[in-house]
């Protein structure tokens, strides 16, 4: 094993260009920067995807059972004369929320930031192990294949919901999507589960081992402590998710009984007996509930970076957000049973989940407030990053509130499975963390693609973007208060539902808008990688490492010697300097302090 | 002051940067991360173990009773071969230990010899518990389920096993069709018959009387309830569905099938850990032997996989303990 010497034992053997072919460079390349485009573009093309699904069914709910042309056109055998088969809107509601839970959010959003940032930020030539990279990238690739074919089996695919819950997942004959199309699901995870861990085991150790000189963890960007955090979760959780996953196909395939216990189907005894689908979503949830902070993290970095940036000012309580990163990290793994209130857990059991649950507001508050008071007074730059980055603390902020309510079993049990909950963790999680990723991609893309994206259709994009999230989720959290049940693919058996038909109708017109407009940022992000304008070496006039090395990317990242690190990531406006913004590669003048953070 | 020799103003603290801050190679530290994340993978089977086996607390198999075997030996000996299969993988252990020190010595004939006794400790390991299996499979002394999935067992007045040969009789089985996928429409796996019916059983029940049904239900003393003559012969004849001879995923001839269930799945899980462990050191013991590390003056790789090894007898030890001890 010579690994020691291609990232950072030599320093000296930078300088020359190995010869590179196409294949090399742009398929199986080993360069951090390389891979992260490469994750950005299958979390797109995956994105994609998961919001085309998502309109159609918004469209199921809002005119039901009313012929299609785009159902008829898109789903075919699926949906006769256009008409949406109840079957298909189940799995399509399913690969909806493992598509962009997992592949947009998970190794879309961190794959590619930890990727482009964490060498770039912390002074490092690439990855611990730009092999191990590669193979991350290619299993998630994989994965992704097998999720996409899962859709065009003959029975359809899973059907059971993004969180598998058994009978439905584990008996191959309950209903259409649990045959082939679950197999396939659990198959793709599997491979999806071994990519996050190598992925994240680079993460860590890069972090750990391989800062430049003076990068000492308290001097490090909020981007590297959260993707450092989120891939230690990841580390932790993800595995339960194996387990539970292992076990599952062992019922499925092998006739044990984990998860299954005195079931009937059309009569007939089957013969489980003794086991427990509440065991499953013990084990389930044990990731489940990491799982959003693996999503929220990363965008909260990337959202703190890009704050401080364009406000000119130093993050607000520096320490502060790493203690609070630190406290979301460990209090997510002791919460997973608030989405258990009503699987016939003990009350008092239920009343110890909601405690920790609402610990959790805690340092979830303390990073909103901080958020804000580093806008406070800042000489803010409402750039396009800057504007998604107000509207992730906008989102987040909303729904953390619903949060709270959710998280306490007496009331949770009133709305749980309403659209109530899903207008919750789509505001707090899913649109926050799209507002987190497309913030980095706005301020990241000179870094990633040496050119710039168009400003004008950046704000289009943003506000449109903006109202049309709100103008989803915000009447949703009324639908759900009313009673309205989540994955039902039509309401129009329940006369008591009627009068919220219209608010059906308006949430999918802001949904159609806002997933249309997303073309309008698909052109951006595509055209501006050829012709866009040519991007300065530090557009942002950011004080960070990644932007002390070249537009053109190099392997190594920096021509010469890898820059030291003098100061913290944040000394912008600092009253001791004339500029705005110092650079961590610059030394202390004589006579200078380093800010007390 | 020139860049070059600017204090960066974090000297001599354990997490200032630069060069492997904390003195250990990023392919140790990924070995420890790995590790923590298989342990987290284990943990999700243990605690779902737990999970199940607290539900039926009251029946679940007393350990002690189902593995008593002892290669070439007949006779009782509870507990006897784990202790011995459990030994010898610790010892595994030991001489791993040894030969990641006798590499820290660059020393390479203790490095081959010690990597050789672990890897035979591992296969030794792994034959065992392979033949553990087997018994387990095979059962001993057969039991009957009933409709409602409980295991009936047999003991004779003392309270002494009784397996089910020593007292049915198989009638010669009235010839069967067997169906077959290429005659049979709706051809369906029939899975193993066992070597007795029901009826039979009954009728080997009645025709001694010293011979007495209990359950699954762990009583007060901690034992198996015995029931009365007359409640076992009831038993039998209302309740009886199916014999069971032997273990596997769906049945389980010493009680409840989950016990089965895990048993196969986690010591079949870690058995696997076992096995790659073995491939990983034959690999190792090669370039060991044809003095890769001794070129490179480091034998770093020995301690890489000397500590999947040592997490692998961990997990082993925690599997023993809930699966054969408590």
């Amino acid at each position: 094993m010579s690994a020691h010497a291609d990232t950072h034992a030599h320093d000296d053997d930078h300088g020359h260009h190995h010869k590179e072919t196409f294949v090399t460079k742009y398929i199986f390349s080993q360069d951090h920067k390389m891979i992260a485009k490469q994750y950005l573009i299958t979390g797109t093309i995956m994105g994609v995807i998961g919001v085309l699904m998502s309109m159609m069914f918004r469209m199921q709910i809002a005119w039901p059972e009313e012929p299609n042309v785009l159902f008829e056109a898109l789903l075919g055998k699926w949906a006769p004369d256009g008409v949406m088969d109840a079957d298909i809107y189940l799995a399509l509601v399913t690969i909806h929320g493992t598509i962009m839970v997992f592949f947009v959010l998970t190794a879309g959003l961190s794959g590619t930031f930890s990727n482009l940032l964490i060498p770039l930020q912390i002074g490092a030539r690439d990855m611990a192990s730009g092999f191990l990279n590669m193979v991350s990238y290619w299993l998630f690739f994989l994965s992704s294949i097998i999720m996409v074919i899962s859709l065009f089996v003959e029975a359809g695919p899973a059907a059971a919901g993004w969180t598998i819950y058994p009978p439905l997942s584990a008996l191959p004959m309950a209903q259409g999507g649990s045959g082939m199309g679950m197999t396939l699901w659990l198959v793709s995870m599997a491979i999806f589960i071994a990519s996050s861990l190598l992925g994240s085991l680079n993460y860590v150790v890069t972090v750990i081992n391989l800062r430049t000189k003076g990068m000492s963890m308290t001097r490090l960007p909020l981007t590297i402590w959260a993707f450092f955090v989120t891939a230690v979760i990841g580390v932790v959780s993800f595995p339960v998710l194996l387990s539970a996953a292992l076990l599952l196909i062992m019922d499925r395939s092998f006739g044990t009984s984990f998860f299954l216990s005195d079931i009937f189907i059309q009569g007939e005894v089957l013969h489980y007996q003794g086991g427990s689908p509440v065991l499953f979503e013990h084990l389930f949830w044990f990731l489940g509930h990491p799982e959003v902070y693996i999503v929220i993290l990363p965008a909260m970095g990337l959202v703190s970076e890009i704050m401080a940036s364009n406000s000119r000012k130093p993050i607000f309580g520096y320490r502060a957000m790493i203690t609070s990163i630190l406290a979301i990290a460990f209090l997510s793994t002791i919460v997973w049973g608030h989405h258990m209130f009503i699987s016939g857990m003990n009350p008092f059991l239920g009343s110890v989940f909601t405690f920790t649950t609402l610990l959790i507001a805690i340092p979830s508050a303390v990073k909103a407030f901080n958020w804000i008071t580093t806008l406070w007074k800042g000489n803010l730059q409402m750039n396009p990053a800057m504007l998604f980055s107000i509207g992730f603390v906008s989102t987040f902020i909303t729904g953390g509130l619903t949060g709270i309510i959710l998280g306490d079993s007496a009331l949770d049990i009133n709305v749980h499975d309403t659209y109530f909950v899903v207008a919750h963790f789509h505001l707090v999680m899913g649109i926050s963390a799209l507002y987190g990723m497309f913030a980095g991609i706005y301020h990241w893309y000179p870094k990633m693609f040496g050119r710039m994206l168009n400003k004008n259709l950046g704000y289009i994009h943003f506000w449109i973007t903006a109202i049309c999230a709100y103008g989803v989720f915000f009447p949703m959290h009324f639908i759900g208060m009313a009673g309205l049940p989540r994955r039902y693919y039509t309401n129009s058996n329940f006369p008591l539902f009627d009068d919220l038909a219209n608010v059906n109708v308006i949430i999918t017109i802001f949904a159609l808008v806002g997933g249309v407009v997303q073309l309008i940022y698909l052109y951006n992000f595509f055209s501006s990688i050829f012709y866009g304008k040519e991007a300065t070496q530090n557009p942002w006039k950011a004080t960070t490492l990644e932007w002390t090395t070249p537009v053109e990317h190099i392997h190594g990242n920096w021509p010469g010697d890898i820059p030291h690190v003098y100061r913290w990531a944040y000394d912008y406006s600092n009253p001791q300097h004339d500029v705005d913004f110092v650079p961590q590669n610059v030394p202390l003048k004589d006579g200078e302090k380093e800010l007390h953070h | 002051m020139s860049t070059a020799v600017a204090n960066t103003g974090t000297e001599g603290k354990a997490w200032d940067g630069g060069n492997e801050p904390l003195k250990a190679s990023y392919g140790k530290m990924m070995m420890w991360f790995f590790i923590v994340s298989d342990a987290l993978t284990f943990s999700g089977f243990l605690a779902a173990y737990g999970f199940s086996r607290f539900k039926f607390i009251d029946a679940w198999p007393i350990a002690d009773e189902v593995f008593t075997h002892v290669p070439f030996f007949h006779g009782n000996y509870p507990m006897i071969y784990v202790a011995f299969m459990t030994f010898v993988l610790i010892m595994s252990s030991v001489t791993m230990v040894l030969a990641v020190d006798a590499g820290h010595h660059l020393n390479k004939s203790k490095v081959t010899i010690y990597m050789f006794l672990t890897i035979i400790g591992g296969i030794i390991f792994v034959g065992s518990q392979a033949w553990e299996w087997g018994t387990f499979i095979k059962g001993d002394f057969g039991a009957v389920q009933t409709k409602g999935g409980n295991i009936l067992q047999f003991v004779d007045t003392e309270g002494n096993r009784v397996a089910l040969r020593d007292f049915v009789v198989a009638d010669a089985h009235a010839e069967r069709t067997q169906h077959e996928s290429k005659n049979g429409l709706w051809f369906i796996d029939e899975g193993a018959l066992s070597s007795y019916t029901v009826a039979e059983v009954l009728h080997g029940l009645k025709s001694h009387e010293n011979v007495l049904v209990r359950t699954q239900i762990i009583n007060e003393e901690g034992e198996k309830t015995v029931l009365s003559r007359v409640e076992s012969l009831k038993q039998i004849k209302e309740n009886a569905r199916l014999v069971v001879e032997g273990a596997n995923l769906q049945v389980n001839e010493y009680g409840s099938p989950l016990f089965a269930d895990f048993f196969f799945f986690i010591t079949g899980f870690h058995g696997f850990h076992v096995f790659s462990g073995i491939v990983i050191n034959i690999i190792i013991f090669f370039n060991v032997i044809v003095g890769t590390y001794e070129r490179r003056k480091s034998y770093e790789m020995v301690e890489k996989v000397g500590l999947y090894w040592h997490f692998v007898d961990l997990v082993w030890v925690f599997v023993f303990t809930f699966f054969y001890l408590v």
